[in-house]
């Protein structure tokens, strides 16, 4: 198991490291000056070249990748002369125009986002599984086709439609809740979980729909198999067979995408946060996007492909210890 | 929205049974009312100008009588002003005509899925039968390439790449990037589905009779391939139809004054308190035509397959 957790995270390391290469390549090498930015409007030659000398842009590409990644992993000092500064471990870099260092930035938001994906998520695993083990169980039924028509139409819904749609009737027309502003959870855990029941059930209802339809076709499929036939034919309780035999291996491709869709959403629920206004990663990234801060987007990109393959690998993990085949494959 | 495509297993199906399997498609209802809408918003998209000319507005005609200037410039009228000359209503502020936007903008969002769909199945076509078809170190690369592809953001990458690139053409560029984070879904099912027919009988037999690979790739092996490449493509153009209107909500789809209906959305979110309208027609437009491709989809994805699970 030690050696299978090793081989993984040096995987994982690996992927990191050409992630950051390939984010790198497309943010240094596109035609835009990270210094004509930091500048600004009236700008003379020598200065721009007095800065691309101290941001450390003159030097060649090769050599300010390494000194990306040395600063991930032990901080660095970014630049020399007037425009100096210290950015501590781990630096995802400088963002000149909000003069604090990306990882700073990327912290601040962080709860919003981990808030928003963590309640969303628990939310569209009890609503999916349990639609669609419950409409495998009655396959064919009127019942399990009105669960899959309902769910047709809510995997067909856009979140931003979904989102307006939910202000509209919930906020302004029947004032049940306040508009979502975010209210930190150590502060005020009621008005926390208020103002983020919105978005949440607005994004696990997608979500939901999803794995729903995943986890019935799924189901479906296992209990079709041998197995569950001969548990059927040695007597066993109904209960036993479809939660034992039934459920445990049908779940295996929902983790998989558990994974993938947890992973990617705490890069930020961009979408979800732009409807409801809420200040978490997503749109750090498009306040970013707008006002060409490269070092924060860049910054985003890696902490997102950061979440999106540990997730996969915790997955992995997971799957190593319920099934030995993994671990010595 | 990849979780749509994902726990799809299609089995590769003998080309003598498609007569069959369209019979099969063609009962299913679901099937039917999908293909209805489908090309009811083909029809209505490529009609944009003549129904268009029939209304007598333009996309781009202001029509400032048409809203209230004192209040900030909702729609005069009930219902986001629809009348008989504006059957969907107006936009606020300008008065522009929502349903020569909304057909304009069918164009958009089905242009750039359709195409974006076509670049994701043809490299990804091509990448996985390669892979599959000759092993070794190159369908380790391939294999590499695409699992660091799924591992990427591919959002955050789009809106990252599409705001940083020269936008000289930028539905051309929404295309060519949603098409290249697509690629490695469907390269994975090609990859598989060669690997598993590879050495089957009519192949060996077609290298026994001397043909070259490219022969046998092209006239062997993807002929047997072509139904779940057709099911994943189905399943592909809604979940593309989404991305791009979720990059246009963003602000980065095509650029103003060319239409789209994700961008309509994202107008529609400032005024969604005094003129709901606004926001639920092209929503509802985006959620039909999501709708209509999926439920096209899953019928032929149902009558692919073997085990009937669905």
């Amino acid at each position: 198991m030690a050696a299978y957790l090793a081989r993984r995270l040096v995987g994982l390391a690996l992927v990191l490291l050409v992630v950051c290469a390939v984010t790198f390549a497309i943010f240094y090498l596109l035609p835009s000056d990270p210094a004509l930015q930091a500048c600004g409007k009236s700008c003379t030659t020598e200065r721009i070249d007095m800065l691309h000398e101290q941001m450390g842009l003159d030097k060649p590409v090769w050599q300010q990748f390494a000194d990306y990644i040395g600063g991930i992993a032990g901080g660095r000092t970014i630049g020399t002369g007037e425009l100096a500064v210290r950015c501590d471990f781990p630096c995802l870099g400088f963002s000149y125009q909000t003069n604090r260092p990306v990882w700073d930035l990327l912290l601040d938001r962080l709860p919003t986002t981990v808030s928003i994906a963590a309640g969303a998520a628990i939310l569209w695993l009890l609503a999916g599984l349990s639609t669609g083990i419950v409409s495998a169980l009655r396959k064919g039924s009127f019942l399990d086709r009105s669960l899959m028509a309902a769910t047709l139409t809510a995997a067909s819904l856009p979140v931003f439609f979904t989102g307006l749609m939910a202000l509209y009737l919930v906020v302004q027309v029947a004032e049940w809740l306040p508009f979502p502003s975010y209210v930190a959870l150590a502060d005020d855990p009621a008005g926390w979980a208020q103002n983020l029941i919105l978005p949440w059930t607005v994004l696990a209802l997608l979500y939901a729909a999803l794995y729903a339809r995943l986890s019935r076709s799924s189901m479906i499929e296992t209990l079709a198999e041998p197995y569950v036939r001969t548990a059927r034919a040695k007597g066993l309780p109904e209960r036993t067979v479809v939660v034992k035999h039934g459920l445990r291996s049908a779940l295996t491709p929902i983790v998989t995408v558990f994974g993938m869709d947890v992973g990617t959403l705490l890069g930020g629920a961009i979408i979800t946060e732009s409807v409801f206004g809420l200040p978490g990663i997503g749109q750090l990234t498009m306040d970013a996007i707008n006002k060409s801060d490269q070092p924060v987007v860049m910054g985003v990109a890696l902490l997102s492909a950061f979440f999106i393959t540990f997730f996969n690998v915790l997955v992995d993990l997971f799957y190593a210890v319920i099934d030995p085949k993994v671990r010595y494959a | 929205m990849t979780t749509l495509v994902t726990g799809t297993a299609v089995e590769a199906v003998p080309t003598t049974s498609w007569r069959r399997l369209t019979a099969r498609i063609w009962a299913d209802r679901g099937a039917r009312v999908g293909l209805a809408i489908v090309v009811l918003f083909v029809l209505l998209a490529i009609l944009a100008p003549v129904i268009s000319a029939m209304t007598g507005n333009g996309p781009n005609d202001f029509h400032e009588d048409k809203i209230n200037k004192a209040l900030g410039g909702p729609p005069l009228g009930a219902f986001g002003g629809i009348s008989s000359e504006h059957w969907l209503g107006v936009e606020p502020v300008n008065g522009r005509d929502l349903l020569a936007r909304i057909l304009y903008g069918a164009r958009v969002s089905l242009l750039i899925s359709l195409l974006a769909t076509a670049v994701s199945v043809v490299i990804g076509t091509l990448l996985g039968l390669v892979a599959g078809f000759f092993g070794g170190w190159l369908d380790a690369a391939i294999s590499r390439v695409m699992d660091l592809v799924l591992s990427f953001p591919s959002l955050i990458f789009m809106i990252a790449l599409v705001s940083v690139l020269p936008s000289g053409d930028r539905m051309l560029l929404l295309i060519l990037v949603i098409g290249f984070f697509g690629w490695p879904y469907i390269g994975r099912i090609v990859r598989g589905q060669t690997i598993s027919i590879r050495h089957r009988e009519f192949v060996e037999a077609a290298r026994a009779g001397g043909q070259g690979n490219v022969r046998i790739l092209l006239r062997e092996v993807l002929p047997n391939l072509l139904a779940p490449i057709l099911v994943y493509t189905a399943l592909s153009i809604p979940a593309n139809i989404g991305t791009e209107a979720a990059l246009s909500f963003l602000g980065i789809g095509v650029e103003p004054p060319t239409p789209s209906w994700g961008q309509m959305l994202q107008k529609a979110m400032s005024w969604y308190q005094v003129d709901p309208m606004f926001f639920v027609i092209p929503g509802t437009c985006l959620f039909l035509t999501v709708l209509a491709f999926t439920l096209l989809g899953d019928a032929m994805r149902d009558a692919l397959d073997p085990k009937g699970s669905h």
